[in-house]
């Protein structure tokens, strides 16, 4: 609670940011409008002003300044443009529609939860592999660790492709892609999360006659709960990224992604930059629900 | 079919192999601990080439090792252009710019508790989302050669770095910093002397997520536009070719320059930040 006022004047202070940011970035475009529409701009012809600095035009035209944050495809929208945009997209359009983002993102987020199930269950099952197997640990391992300094999301133009030509497509080479980007950060995290109980406590269930099965469910695996949870957080967020990544290469028509390059080659920036907030709230909220549900088995579990 | 055999033996071969050496009584040494993976690397490789080679798998699908080595080999000028445009232009541009001005932003938001406060959870947040989203919107201002991509690689890996710096420079104990007040040391002195040799690990931690995503920005902002050179602009035109022995020989390239990067700043690190307990073990 103590940060609630911190937090929000720093917000206040991008929002403040973002609308100064509009006049330079917007006052060119607005200048060549309104002497299109007949106003008196100065100086006059968009020649004479292609040199001059954007605060000078900004000085001289003083009249144009509201109008850098009312544009319709301006350089740089206001955060309140965007705002509507993203409530027109959502809340006013049938979630049929191909315009509504509601439907986009589910197209989204449906690839990112498919493969981000799949490639965390795999995970979890490599790095119950690894620990319980010291050549699988020795070999693996090194590998795994190494493919989180390499940008595997490069891979991702060529796995849409290579499926497609065998005959798969829509939802599934999305999800390959948002897989593998979440199963590395898991198995790292996970094999971390298994090595964590203490060599006292490996004992103690030595002394009881433990199996290695009951070690694994009454002691490894709840101790890796914490770090099985922080890892999934950073795997959420990157299976959203490759499912955004996966629709930027076929050319798809519907998914956040394909909102963003749609945006992108038409120079609807309004519509860009709600794609884009759109993915970061598809992103918080992912994070968020994740974060709810470790707080609450945590807690369930005693470990906070 | 005798090839798929083949295959099969040679993976049996090299599990035995690893076995062996894992189980050994010199599992522990260091080389032990190098020559296991490099088997099993090398193992992948062989029976990746015989499957492709006994099962005929078309290039358009898998290109064999050997297939993607010759690429590699035969466009050395065309890989090495790539490199220069998107790692050193691109990536190592934004990286160092972004870098410097997260660790600026770091020690103006220290000297306000305030601003700490609020910026450390928006900080956070914004490092979990999907920045590279911001791409398209980046090479429209800053046009299609490498000062968009630098842009995009500036925009990923600041809040990373902040957040780290930040929490870093938080890290001194309030018995550390009375003691350098009872030096009469000042902001400056006790900062260079105390505060931020101790963050040191986190700002290397922040430094090291920043290289991976340095390299993913700077490659995935060329799939927005580019001019016709850089490893994102040749993946894409080659997959739209279905040259994927090419896309492979990137892939390879990207491998080695993120490794290479990463090992770079650890080595760094290893030297800056000699005495914690990390290091030393």
């Amino acid at each position: 609670m103590r940060s609630v006022l911190p937090v929000l004047s720093v917000v206040a202070m991008i929002l403040g940011l973002w609308y100064a940011a509009c006049l330079p970035m917007n006052i060119k475009g607005v200048l060549t409008e309104a002497e299109r529409a007949g106003a008196t701009v100065t100086p006059e012809g968009g020649k004479a002003r292609r040199d001059m600095s954007e605060f000078a035009l900004l000085v001289a035209n003083g009249f144009a300044i509201p109008a850098t944050w009312a544009q319709e495809r301006p350089r740089l929208p206001a955060p309140h443009q965007v705002a509507i945009e993203l409530w027109d997209t959502t809340v006013m359009k049938k979630i049929t529609s191909k315009r509504s983002l509601v439907y986009h993102g589910w197209v989204t987020l449906s690839a990112t939860l498919l493969g981000f199930v799949i490639g965390t269950g795999l995970g979890i099952l490599l790095a119950i592999g690894i620990v319980h197997s010291r050549v699988m640990d020795m070999s693996v391992m090194p590998w795994a660790i190494v493919s989180q300094t390499i940008p595997i999301i490069a891979l991702a133009p060529m796995i849409i492709v290579v499926l497609y030509s065998i005959g798969v497509q829509g939802i599934v080479p999305k999800a390959v892609i948002s897989a593998y980007l979440s199963f590395f950060p898991v198995v790292v995290g996970m094999v971390k999360g298994l090595r964590s109980p203490d060599a006292m406590q490996l004992d103690l269930l030595r002394t009881y006659n433990a199996s290695n099965g009951q070690g694994f469910w009454k002691l490894r695996l709840p101790a890796s709960m914490p770090y099985l949870f922080a890892s999934l957080k950073i795997g959420v967020a990157a299976s959203l990224v490759g499912a955004i990544v996966g629709e930027l290469p076929t050319g798809a028509v519907s998914g956040l992604g394909a909102r963003l390059l749609a945006g992108s080659y038409y120079g609807q920036t309004v519509q860009i930059w709600s794609a884009l907030f759109a993915a970061a709230i598809l992103a918080a909220v992912l994070v968020g629900v994740l974060g709810l549900i470790e707080t609450r088995v945590l807690k369930r579990m005693g470990m906070t | 079919m005798i090839l798929v055999g083949v295959a099969l033996l040679v993976w049996g071969l090299g599990w035995w192999v690893n076995t062996r050496l894992a189980e050994g009584p010199r599992a522990q040494s260091r080389a032990m601990q190098l020559l296991v993976p490099v088997i099993f690397g090398a193992t992948i490789l062989l029976v990746w080439e015989l499957l492709v080679r006994g099962l005929q798998v078309p290039l358009v699908i898998l290109p064999a090792p050997s297939l993607i080595a010759q690429r590699f080999a035969g466009s050395l000028p065309i890989l090495w252009a790539d490199f220069v445009q998107t790692i050193l232009k691109g990536a190592l541009g934004g990286y160092v710019i972004g870098c410097a001005a997260a660790f600026a932003t770091a020690i103006l938001v220290d000297r306000s508790d305030f601003l700490r406060r609020g910026l450390l959870p928006v900080g956070n947040f914004l490092a979990a989302l999907p920045i590279v989203g911001t791409a398209p919107i980046l090479v429209m201002w800053f046009g299609f050669d490498w000062h968009s991509k630098a842009a995009v690689v500036v925009v990923m890996v600041f809040f990373p770095v902040l957040v780290n710096t930040v929490a870093g420079l938080n890290e001194t104990s309030a018995m550390q910093r009375d003691q350098m007040r009872t030096y009469a040391a000042g902001y400056w002195q006790s900062f260079f002397k105390l505060r931020l040799p101790a963050a040191m690990p986190f700002i290397f931690n922040g430094l090291k997520i920043a290289t991976t995503l340095a390299l993913v920005g700077a490659i995935v902002a060329e799939f927005f536009g580019s001019p016709t050179v850089g490893m994102g602009f040749r993946i894409s035109a080659s997959v739209g070719q279905l040259a994927l022995d090419m896309v492979w020989a990137e892939i390879v390239v990207a491998a080695l320059a993120g490794s290479l990067f990463y090992g770079l700043v650890a080595m760094i690190e290893k030297a800056v930040t000699f005495w914690h307990p990390s290091q030393r073990s």
